[in-house]
């Protein structure tokens, strides 16, 4: 079961982008951590503990949302639009 | 004479968004540099181009002031060089550095107005890390800006105006309200309504959000203790504690927070004083009754120097851009300048009741059990704080950084700094001002790492 679930705002153009090899759908105007997390229950696993994480302020300023794409750049998911064709991994380390 | 002045805001929020509108009227043309794509700061918070509910439904009783300051934005748009999207990282001397979609740049300034805002102020429980929990603020930016709830049964938890007025939102958007859940007891609220009375339509409006979620039979207590959340991958429920009983409510998100703290960084770096504020429990920039912090020509307003909520913010982002004038030789209005300092008092006297209303738990330091992770960013937990305390002796945040690295993670202390320090404190058995503060340093949030290479100069006002 995702994480986030949209109340609101429904009909918006669909974006097509990547999330550990699966393909999903966002749109237009959802910021990375809403395309990701309503499809999914975590951005990125702790690299302390091996936990799963979320996010958690959704402003720019706990930092707890950084993603993974898999050219190995890191996203801040709650302050980056979703962009069409994106490829995102919440598990980089995991055999492709 | 004014040619020479290359004035520039920090926020657009209401605070940064009134400064900048006064800054234009007397003929200047600021620099508004905003984190965000769009300007109204967290509070008027804009959703993307293509979304379509109306204003009403986001902002609600305050929908009037939200327009009033997107509209004062929307006006001056083309006589102020505005930023969106841009970080301020560092700032030193009178330079600042910027980063805007990856791109660095600098920006010089004669005079700067920091409006910077404020984030939820978190003290952290067992289970805060699981994923579907999050800030009270945090769940309000998912509705309003995305059109999401942070699941679809929602316990809110914390204390504050923000814990009904999300709760109220979240319900009004269709989504399940497992609980309201105030830390603070209800003896609390009726000690400190005649000070609120200070601002009856605000006591007002809190009153209506209380009543209509209890009309619909949304259970809302008072004077509880959280316990945990459950779950492992996801929040799965949760557990407080009610005078002696336990209680359980099944939800898959928490939402929680005790008020705000207000975003100092970039004060602390350019060298301002600070002096510890009893009614936030933080050290804030020392600033006057228009907003002049103790270095020259540098201005703090609205929640980021001190938390005084939206209406207040309007009036010291006014009051500090005036002050900016008077300080440039520019004749100012001085009957508004000192109406404003009488608005901003009366407030600040209505803040005081509210803080009495929704105090911070004052015994949740001594009850943190000791594997708690205080430090999201590092994990660090409360038993090492503790341990430094207790073995190394640290007395002071900076030497407990060193020590256990609380608040040197990517969040530079935003979400822990606050816990940290109260357990410190309580540890020390000595009162929060008494172990000092978390120094910023640049970058104040974390930058890409391939950054550097497109550094380039930037001059304003061309
Ligand atoms: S969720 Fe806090 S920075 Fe993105």
């Amino acid at each position: 079961m995702p994480i986030l679930t949209r109340l609101a705002e429904h009909d918006r153009r669909p974006l097509r982008f990547m999330l550990d090899g699966r393909p999903c759908i966002g749109r237009e105007g959802d910021t990375v951590l809403t395309a990701v997390l309503t499809e999914a229950e975590r951005l990125r696993l702790s690299e302390f503990s091996g936990a799963p994480r979320a996010g958690f302020c959704l402003m720019g300023a706990c930092q707890d949302c950084w993603i993974a794409t898999e050219t190995g750049e890191c996203l801040r998911a709650c302050t980056t639009f979703l962009a069409e064709g994106m490829r995102l991994l919440t598990d980089p380390g995991a055999a492709p | 004479m004014t040619a020479s002045i290359r004035p520039v805001v920090v926020g657009a929020g209401p605070a940064g968004v009134r400064a900048a509108q006064t800054l234009v009227a007397a003929g200047l043309r600021p620099v508004v540099v905003d984190e965000a794509p769009a300007w109204g700061g967290q509070i008027y918070r804009q959703q993307p181009p293509g979304f379509t509910r109306p204003k009403r439904a986001l902002y609600g009783f305050e929908v009037t002031r939200a327009k009033a300051v997107h509209a004062a934005m929307a006006a001056i748009r083309d006589r102020v060089d505005y930023r969106p999207h841009t970080l301020v990282w560092n700032a030193e001397g009178e330079r600042l550095d910027l980063l805007s979609d990856g791109r660095a740049a600098t920006l010089t300034y004669t005079h700067l107005i920091l409006a910077t805002g404020a984030t939820d102020r978190v003290l952290p429980f067992p289970g805060w890390t699981t994923p579907g929990v999050y800030t009270l603020g945090g769940a309000q930016v998912a509705l309003k800006f995305q059109g999401c709830g942070i699941g679809r049964r929602v316990a809110f938890l914390g204390t504050g105006p923000l814990l009904y007025l999300v709760a109220y939102q979240y319900a009004r958007a269709g989504a399940a309200v497992a609980a309201v859940l105030d830390t603070a007891p209800f003896t609390a609220k009726l000690q400190a309504a005649p000070g609120m009375l200070r601002l009856p339509a605000v006591f007002a409006k809190g009153l209506w959000y209380l009543a209509w979620l209890k009309a619909r039979g949304i259970p809302v207590r008072s004077g509880v203790r959280p316990l945990q959340v459950e779950g492992e991958a996801r929040a799965t429920g949760l557990l407080w504690r009610e005078g002696t009983r336990e209680r359980r409510v099944a939800c898959d998100a928490v939402a929680f927070g005790y008020g705000l703290r207000s975003e100092t960084q970039l004060a602390d770096l350019l060298g301002c004083r600070f002096a510890f504020d009893a009614l936030d429990r933080a050290y804030l920039p020392v600033r006057d009754a228009a907003g002049r912090t103790s270095v020259p020509h540098v201005y703090v307003a609205g929640d980021g120097a001190g938390v005084m909520g939206a209406d207040a913010a309007e009036r010291a982002g006014e009051r500090a851009a005036l002050a900016l004038l008077q300080d440039i030789g520019t004749a100012v209005d001085g009957a508004r300048a000192l109406h404003l300092e009488r608005e901003l008092g009366r407030i600040q006297g209505f803040r005081r009741a509210l803080e009495r209303a929704f105090p911070v738990p004052a015994d949740w330091a001594a009850n943190v059990p000791d594997d708690l992770v205080i430090c999201r960013c590092e994990e660090v937990r409360a038993g090492e704080l503790r341990a430094a305390t207790r073995e190394a002796g640290a007395r002071e945040m900076n030497r407990l950084k060193a020590l256990t690295r609380v608040g040197m993670g990517r969040c530079q202390g935003r979400m822990c700094g606050t816990a940290a320090a109260e357990i410190l404190a309580q540890a020390c058995d000595t009162a929060p001002e008494a172990v000092g503060r978390l120094r910023g340093q640049p970058p104040v949030k974390p930058l890409p790492v391939a950054l550097a290479r497109h550094v380039e100069p930037e001059e304003v006002g061309r």
